[in-house]
């Protein structure tokens, strides 16, 4: 069989990068929540939000190091699979990439050093003060790399001189038209996700009749935030899509699966796009629905993936259905907010097992919507790596395809050995929960994951 | 603008010089690995390292984002160029970065012993079979590499390998024989001894090769005046390795440790003196690569500003965990 490298490439892209989100996603949520614990605990003094940063400190730690190891991977893969890419964009797009280096990797890297090992050498503000620096990197990281993936789905403040994209006006390439949307629409992914992984922390520990204390406070501070991030990501996500149609009309086409552009947009609740015959099998839809959605009128016309060659479509499939998973995702968590907060204003929230027993089972529900939304918008961009400027296809290395695949399997197996003890290990962590502080190691360093083995020692005797 | 490519040039070459030496040592921990005696020998060097790698390995990402930013058609012919050596460092860095952490908690720690020792040294190889490979030389052709998948798999390039393996390895042990005490330092100091001698050893056997290999090379050094200038470059080598090995005899905790860091930096100067102006030779100088004035520039201002500001608090953190590695510290 004839290896396609540009294929090729594009999976072990896909792979490194889904699975690097994982993390990013979950550590900027964390971080600003240990941040927030560590000032709590300053001003209160309130032992309880003390044990909890040290917890969440621990899980950070390792998600963090997951985070960092599948991200160098990432950065030199751009050079060695995508060498064309670093020749047409890399005068943009690196700049960007560097800032965040320069601004956010060093800072992280630092402050952590200071949170995990330093707290009986400095004093308890610097401490928290570390913890806020941590926070404030990670945000760093998110402005400066979502500034560069926007300039790629709407480049501005450019020009063309023989193929190569010359920056022209920076500020017009920082925040080119999808820059806004895009960072607060994944930066409040990134809380939702964390909000959901505490809140399920919490209710695990509830139901099991452990560190009622410390669980309630997680529960109420999940609950807390859910309630207004999940409504507003509603919001936030309908302010992007509508960004998007301005921008890149045929992305939304695929995410609505809409083929005919002179006839409003019905909302398909589901359908298999058929991308040869250009229509929806098996259709259950709303009439006009994305038409309302859209354009706020039943008859709002916008534009149809037949307005442009099958060349020029991204794959419809993935794109329609990710957006549905997404979605999905969306309406659960405002529903299981709202519903936390109902029961919290009603006081039988301690009470009502099966509503613990949900958000304890679903606390992996922001990864999966996270995926799902870089799916959406990276795989909508196609056939473009940059949009208008450069295709994916011609935009790789000039490497053998045996080359590209080789480097792929490693990763996969890698990956694999790599997330399933990461993860093996954070269920370690979390099973055991946060724990009274021994004062004997008090301020000693922790190395987080040996004390995921504490836990499953304790998990063997209990 | 014509001064810019080389501000560039000295802002990666610092970066990367910065990521050899900090990285280096945490690095030669791992590759002195398989010669602690005991595993609570393993702990404690473990232990030296541990609030430090992290952000020690930041510089390689910045010396890497540093190249694509301001060098990217440099970028774009070394990185397919050296594509497996570079895959198979940065997968050896995966596995030493998760092996920190798991380490301490298997309940067979050997195992995670064996990959710590076997990834740490498998990416200073790496690193110095890509340091080989660059300074033999690339071949290009319509700005693109032009060769295939083992092109750089040379003798010289293996040579260059083993030879960053043994200089990580003095940095690792004179890191310890700083950082520890008793006998875990004292079997450092042995070892740093050992590490010293083969990495002369490799200095003089690439200082020999280079320039017999290379007429380029041959011409920078031996032409005159040049050696008139570049004369004092293997002398004062000689003379740090002298007095790394005499600081070592004496008992000096801290110096060695300087010499290690003395010897890398002449062995990179001595390099970039037979390389200049090349960043890809034989073919792109750093002027050939360089990306749009404008774009450089947009970079450089904040790389000057921050980059002062990432040395502070790096050096802070040295200074925050200076001194003896306490016991029960960063580990338990």
């Amino acid at each position: 069989m004839e290896l396609d490298p540009v294929l090729l490439a594009r999976l072990q892209f896909a792979f490194t990068i889904s699975f690097h989100i994982i993390f990013p996603s979950l550590t900027i949520g964390l971080s600003f929540y240990i941040a927030t614990l560590e000032v709590l605990w300053g001003v209160t003094g309130a032992e309880r939000f003390k044990l909890l940063s040290t917890f969440w400190i621990k899980i950070f730690a390792v998600s963090f190091g997951m985070g960092v190891v599948s991200g160098i991977v990432l950065s030199y893969q751009l050079g060695t699979n995508w060498s064309r890419f670093s020749v047409v964009a890399g005068t943009v797009k690196k700049k960007l990439a560097g800032y965040e280096v320069l601004m956010a990797f060093f800072l992280e890297a630092t402050f952590l050093g200071i949170l995990l090992f330093g707290e009986a050498r400095v004093p308890r503000w610097l401490h928290v003060f570390s913890a806020i620096a941590v926070a404030i990197g990670t945000a760093i990281s998110a402005f400066w790399i979502l500034a560069a993936n926007s300039w790629m789905h709407t480049p501005t403040g450019h020009e063309m001189r023989d193929g190569i994209a010359y920056p022209v006006d920076w500020f017009a390439i920082i925040f080119n038209p999808s820059f806004i949307y895009r960072l607060s629409h994944m930066l409040n992914a990134a809380f939702l996700t964390a909000g959901f992984v505490v809140l399920g922390v919490g209710a695990r520990h509830l139901l099991a009749n452990r560190r009622i204390e410390e669980a309630r406070t997680m529960v109420r501070m999940a609950i807390g935030l859910l309630v207004v991030l999940a409504p507003l990501q509603l919001f936030l996500g309908d302010q992007h899509g509508l960004n998007t149609l301005k921008h890149q009309p045929i992305k939304v086409a695929a995410m609505e699966a809409h083929w005919d552009g002179s006839k409003p947009g019905d909302f398909h609740v589901f359908a298999w796009p058929d991308e040869k015959a250009e229509l929806n099998r098996f259709a259950i839809s709303i009439p006009r629905g994305s038409s309302l959605i859209l354009t706020h009128h039943p008859n709002g016309l916008f534009p149809g993936l037949k307005s442009v060659p099958p060349q020029d479509r991204p794959p419809v499939v993935p794109v329609f259905f990710a957006f549905r998973i997404m979605l999905a995702i969306g309406f659960f968590m405002i529903a299981a907010a709202l519903y936390g907060t109902w029961l919290m204003w009603r006081g039988s929230l301690w009470t009502t097992r099966w509503y613990l027993q949900v958000v304890a089972q679903t606390w992996w529900i922001g990864f999966v919507a996270v995926i799902s939304g870089w799916i959406v918008t990276e795989s909508g961009r196609q056939p473009w790596i940059v949009s208008q400027i450069l295709r994916t296809a011609d935009a790789v290395s000039p490497l053998p395809a045996a080359n590209v695949a080789t480097s792929l399997a490693l990763f996969v197996l890698v990956y694999g050995v790599v997330f399933s003890l990461g993860i093996y290990y954070i269920n370690r962590l979390v099973a055991k929960g946060p724990e009274p502080r021994d004062d004997h190691r008090r301020g000693s360093g922790r190395r987080p994951i040996s004390a995921g083995h504490d836990g499953a020692a304790e998990g063997v005797r209990t | 603008m014509t001064e810019l490519p080389l501000i560039w040039a000295g802002v990666i070459g610092t970066a990367v010089a910065m990521y050899v030496i900090l990285d280096g040592f945490d690095l030669g921990i791992g590759i002195l690995f398989p010669f602690a005696r005991s595993e609570g020998e393993r702990d404690r060097m473990i232990a030296s390292i541990a609030p430090f790698w992290d952000g020690n390995e930041t510089w390689l990402v910045l010396g890497g984002a540093g190249l694509l930013a301001a060098f990217p058609r440099a970028y774009a012919v070394i990185m397919p160029a050296l594509y497996l050596p570079v895959i198979a460092m940065l997968l050896a860095l995966v596995f030493r970065g998760i092996t920190f952490e798991f380490r301490a908690v298997a309940h067979r720690k050997g195992r995670w012993d064996v990959v710590f020792a076997a990834s740490s040294a498998l990416a200073g190889f790496f690193q110095g079979v890509i340091l080989g490979g660059l300074i033999q030389g690339i071949p290009v052709a319509n700005g693109e590499f032009a060769g295939g998948a083992f092109h750089w798999a040379t003798p010289f390039a293996l040579v260059c390998g083993l030879g960053v393996t043994a200089g990580y390895a003095l940095l690792g042990a004179t890191f310890l024989v700083m950082k520890t005490e008793g006998e875990l330092a004292e079997h450092a100091r042995a070892q740093a001894k050992v590490a010293l001698v083969l990495v002369l050893a490799f200095m003089v056997v690439v200082s020999l090769w280079t320039p017999l290999a290379i007429p380029r090379i041959f011409a920078r050094w031996f032409s005159f005046p040049n050696i008139l200038f570049l004369w004092p470059i293997p002398f004062i080598t000689a003379l740090t390795a002298f007095a790394g090995w005499k600081w070592l005899d004496r008992g000096d905790d801290g110096k060695p440790f300087a010499a290690a860091i003395g010897l890398f930096l002449l062995g990179y100067l001595g390099l970039v003196i037979s390389t200049f102006p090349y960043l890809v030779p034989p073919t792109l100088t750093i002027w050939d690569a360089a990306a749009a004035p404008d774009s450089q520039m947009f970079m450089l201002v904040g790389t000057l500003i921050l980059l002062p500001i990432i040395l502070g608090y790096t050096g802070f953190v040295y200074w925050l965990f200076r001194g003896k590695t306490r016991e029960g510290e960063g580990y338990h």
